[in-house]
């Protein structure tokens, strides 16, 4: 069962859709003791940080979220999914976030157009499960204003250049983010979350 | 390197793909479900779909053809046409579009594409510029279109693209009313001058006849995106081709 996290932002249909066609059960949820039951977790992204942060302190659900990932559970963020998990953010002044990577979300060098908005290759650091049988440089589809930058270099685990080189895909054990949107990506995007939801199995199972 | 991205369009009537000359003369070219599926496994980069009906039982058809859709393409959707309010863009997003795309509505009530971006962000908001060339007597320069083109505003086309990337809209969708349906070549001139203009991607749209045209568009228009529906929907290009044909001449192009 694969938790999918609704925190009001709108498009989770096509998370719930990509995570169906790869033969898996999804449940949506807004509850925090539904997220700490959790064993594996998706958190969607579209729209501002802030007002995901806000969204996710309304409903009580950033401790929850932050004893998840404490305990080294799978966890999946996708684009503001990803950036929520930095230390905080510039969009809107300056936003605290959930800290779970030590780091800053930026906003993206001007004199390119924004959003960057599209196909781009990403890079892969080193190996890591969910990139299990893709290609490096292989497409993914992105859009977003703003980017992420780990303070630990040593957790990029893909990157993607729109001006700058910056951290597309940041992974440390269980815990797992990407820039770009694998339910929009194709072929590739599909099995990035078929890659992770297997880890989070064996995990599981291990466990 | 961010690739350009091919756009295959679908102008969705009674729940069927039809694509006419310069908005007359319809053609039925198929089911959108099937269509999509079927370009999502060529390789299109991204989906637009257009509800040409613009009435509310047109809508009620997109949503339910924009779920379906979303059950089988993992790609990028656009969807427009009659969308009015917060309300009818709530719709679609949540049906599975990722971005809808307003052209009437935004002109008639500009502060509708603030209150989507700050909804659902600016990714989501799509402008569309239906733009008609007016020839004065020393110097030309477009007009903005709405209803279909059925109606001129009298609004500079290149005004109005700088004004809506100001309120919020973080992609334009270019057409121009004179190129579309002819098949000989986007308006270039058109292209460049708007992409120039604003700091948002700008998809370009109205006149694909051949791979040249596209060149042309995303070359000299400097736009980021081609859009297309007849020569893709009559099967004169595959979407195969038409990206062989632009990576061969030097165009970042997703394989």
């Amino acid at each position: 069962m694969i938790t999918i996290v609704d925190y009001g932002a709108g498009n989770l249909r096509s998370v719930v859709n990509a995570v169906t066609k790869l033969g898996y059960q999804s449940k949506i949820t807004n509850n925090p003791d539904e997220v700490l039951s959790a064993q594996t977790i998706i958190l969607p992204g579209v729209g501002a940080a802030a007002d995901t942060m806000q969204n996710l302190k309304a409903l009580d659900m950033v401790e929850p979220i932050r004893q998840f990932i404490a305990e080294g559970r799978p966890f999946f963020g996708v684009c503001i999914g990803l950036q929520i998990l930095f230390t905080g953010t510039e969009e809107g002044g300056w936003r605290e976030c959930l800290d779970a990577f030590p780091g800053q979300v930026r906003k993206l060098p001007s004199g390119l157009k924004i959003p960057h908005m599209g196909w781009n290759q990403v890079k892969q650091r080193g190996f890591h499960p969910v990139f299990e049988s893709i290609p490096d440089e292989a497409n993914f589809y992105f859009v977003h204003s703003y980017y992420v930058e780990p303070d630990d270099k040593s957790l990029v685990a893909g990157e993607t250049e729109y001006g700058i080189p910056f951290c597309s895909v940041i992974t440390r054990g269980n815990l797992v983010g990407t820039q770009f949107h694998p339910e929009k990506s194709g072929e590739f995007g599909l099995r990035m979350y078929d890659n992770f939801i297997k880890m989070a199995r064996r995990e599981c199972h291990a466990n | 390197m961010l690739t350009k991205r091919i756009i295959p369009c679908l102008d969705v009537k009674g729940g069927r793909v039809v694509k006419g000359t310069s908005f007359e003369e319809l053609r039925d070219a198929g089911d959108p479900v099937e269509l999509a599926s079927f370009y999502y496994k060529e390789g299109a980069d991204e989906l637009v779909f257009l509800d040409i009906t613009a009435t509310p039982e047109g809508r009620d058809t997109m949503v339910d053809i924009v779920e379906r859709i979303s059950e089988k393409v993992f790609m990028p959707l656009t969807v427009g046409g009659g969308l009015r309010n917060i309300n009818d863009m709530r719709r679609m997003l949540t049906a599975g579009a990722d971005k809808v795309s307003i052209n009437t509505a935004a002109v008639l009530k500009p502060t509708l594409i603030t209150e989507g971006a700050n909804k659902f962000g600016s990714q989501c908001i799509v402008v569309a510029i239906d733009a008609k060339r007016i020839e004065n007597s020393n110097q030309s320069h477009w007009e903005v279109y709405i209803y279909s083109g059925q109606k001129s505003t009298g609004i500079d086309a290149i005004g109005w693209a700088r004004k809506v990337v100001e309120l919020g809209a973080g992609e334009l969708l270019l057409t121009s009313m004179d190129a579309d349906g002819h098949r000989a070549g986007y308006d270039i001139e058109l292209t460049r001058a708007i992409s120039e203009a604003v700091s948002v991607p700008v998809i370009a749209s109205g006149g694909a006849g051949t791979l040249e045209d596209l060149y042309q568009a995303l070359v000299e228009g400097k736009a980021d995106a081609v859009l297309a529906a007849s020569i893709f929907h009559y099967g004169t290009y595959s979407i195969a081709e038409t990206k062989e044909y632009l990576t061969k001449r030097g165009i970042p192009i997703r394989s």
